[in-house]
């Protein structure tokens, strides 16, 4: 009777996750595969061709794409977490007038939905001439509410006597911050730069307003754009593109899968 | 002390700057939209309450905001059933338990666009892979993404399993605080498995629960970029999306005022609907 129902479990288990990984395995086989074949269940392409890659190759600006996403994502990613630490270390551990007034704020910001503001930014954008520009993608994002109430929490737990001690031997706040805080932080760093990265990565709303100059595209749009706009033609060719934005990601989360749902699991609860 | 002031100061005060430019003065220009009309290109002119009036008659808003209480209706307690489902058969000594976790947690760090492109080969007539699993047991196939009946429906369900893994995680939070003791208890009671989960797991895990409502519902408030893709709000726009209504005003309207108008007013309703819930949950769990 046990033995029985752990067979089930693990049958159950196993349909469950095959749902989960099939669709994503069959997309990846499909653009190895010629047009004919495309509607087929099988994973292993009969006539293998990489066509589908060198026509979205042709197509459309993906290598571009792709440098753009990385650049925006980690320069997005880099100041979240320098000037996060920077705001999280005064607003956790310096007294100074306004502080209590910016903890509220910084609270009641993760309160608004997006959508609220999202007409009045693309506005503020269009005045400022940032239409089609990187500072469009990057400027508004350079810091993020939820990262610096999660790193404020964790500078809040490290001893005040190691800030004592610091002082004592003349060192600056900021040098404190990034020679004794961060060593000791790389748990929530981690944590802050993984949802914040993909955050920006997968971010397509945001870029659709802004950006119009396909060279500028980042790679969720330019294949939002492309997959609508029939640039593709073939399924195997929007297949091939999608690839491109997903492999990275897979590859990381294949080798940091704890650090992924610990990270994206805690923005989405907290933010 | 007063070098300490000056470098809080000196370190806050970017945040600061941040927050007046792209948090404070975006919120209260959204107020000042909602009476002006603005295409971008002439300057701003004064509108009264157009705006509001037209939103208040527009059947087309409505339609969406009715929209998005159909995907919810579909799409809230599928992900509960889902994610509990899964989250009770992790929640115990298994093999590969990692790996599981991870396969279902998969579709969370992809990107939604690409989720939606991917189902909607998935989900098409003809050649989809559904309606060929349908056809290989004998059913007929649906047109999934085509019928104004299945639509939205086919689009609540994807968005399900793209999330459940991240409400797993939720779930799994919080079987970790059911006591051994109390599990050995209501086990030597006699109590089946269905009145183990009644009177022991359910109630632990309401909080979870109340939570994966709150998120799942301001998540389909802020439905996009799949019908954007998959559908285009179709067909006879039954899956037009509140937040596709305003990129489209924006984008290709131009009319800046009415955009922020429905923006305000998706944030009102997010609001009002989240707070309904909890308190009819507040209510059912005092009874």
């Amino acid at each position: 009777m046990r033995a029985f129902r752990r067979i089930v479990l693990y049958g159950a288990l196993a349909l469950a996750a095959l749902t989960f990984i099939y669709p994503f395995l069959w997309m990846a086989s499909s653009t190895f595969k010629p047009p004919v074949e495309v509607g087929s269940l099988a994973l292993i392409p009969a006539d293998p061709t990489l066509d589908n890659y060198r026509t979205m190759w042709a197509r459309a600006p993906f290598g571009r794409a792709l440098l753009n996403s990385v650049l925006v994502a980690t320069t997005i990613t880099l100041a979240v977490l320098v000037f996060g630490s920077m705001t999280a270390y005064a607003m956790a551990r310096l007294q100074f007038r306004g502080r209590p007034a910016l903890n509220a704020i910084t609270l009641a910001v993760l309160l608004v939905p997006g959508q609220l503001t999202l007409i009045p930014l693309y506005t503020l954008i269009v005045q400022l001439g940032w239409i089609d520009t990187y500072a469009a993608l990057i400027v508004p994002y350079l810091f993020n509410a939820t990262a610096i109430l999660m790193l404020r929490q964790f500078f809040l737990q490290i001893p005040q006597s190691l800030i004592d001690a610091a002082r004592m031997d003349g060192m600056s706040e900021l040098r404190i911050l990034f020679t004794i805080f961060w060593p000791l932080s790389k748990p929530v760093l981690s944590i802050v730069a993984i949802f914040t990265f993909m955050g920006s990565w997968n971010e397509v709303l945001w870029p659709l307003l802004v950006v119009r100059e396909q060279s500028l595209m980042t790679l969720p749009q330019l294949l939002t754009v492309f997959a609508l706009g029939g640039g593709a033609g073939t399924v195997g060719v929007s297949l091939a593109a999608a690839m491109v934005l997903v492999v990275p990601v897979v590859i990381a989360y294949m080798f940091l899968q704890r650090n992924f749902i610990e990270s994206m699991a805690g923005a989405g609860i907290k933010g | 002390m007063r070098a300490e002031q000056r470098s809080g100061s000196l370190l806050a005060a970017p945040y600061a700057v941040f927050l007046l430019i792209f948090a404070a003065y975006p919120i209260l220009f959204a107020v000042v939209l909602i009476f002006m009309q603005w295409d971008l290109v002439t300057a701003p002119s004064f509108a009264g309450f157009d705006n509001i009036r037209l939103l208040a008659n527009d059947g087309r808003f409505w339609r969406a905001v009715g929209n998005t209480f159909v995907f919810l209706s579909i799409h809230v307690p599928l992900q509960i059933a889902t994610a509990l489902g899964l989250a009770l058969a992790l929640n115990r000594q298994l093999v590969l338990r990692s790996f599981w976790r991870a396969a279902f947690f998969l579709p969370v760090v992809i990107s939604g666009a690409v989720v939606a492109i991917l189902w909607s080969n998935l989900y098409a007539t003809d050649v989809g892979l559904i309606n060929k699993l349908l056809l290989k047991i004998g059913l007929s196939p649906v047109p999934w993404l085509t019928d104004p009946l299945t639509a939205m429906p086919a689009i609540a369900a994807m968005v399900t399993w793209k999330n459940v893994g991240f409400y797993v995680i939720i779930y799994l939070a919080g079987l970790q605080y059911i006591p051994k003791s109390c599990q050995e208890a209501i086990e030597i009671e006699g109590a089946s498995s269905w009145q183990r989960f009644r009177y022991l797991t359910a109630p632990i895990l309401l909080p979870q629960t109340i939570l994966v409502i709150t998120l799942s519902t301001i998540n389909g408030f802020q439905l996009f970029i799949e019908p954007y893709v998959m559908t285009g709000g179709g067909p006879l726009r039954r899956t037009y999306s509140v937040v596709l209504y305003l990129y489209t005003n924006a984008f290709s309207y131009q009319k800046m005022g009415y955009a922020a108008t429905i923006g305000v007013a998706l944030a009102l309703i997010i609001g009002i609907v989240v707070l309904i819930q909890r308190r009819v949950i507040g209510k059912a769990e005092a009874a």
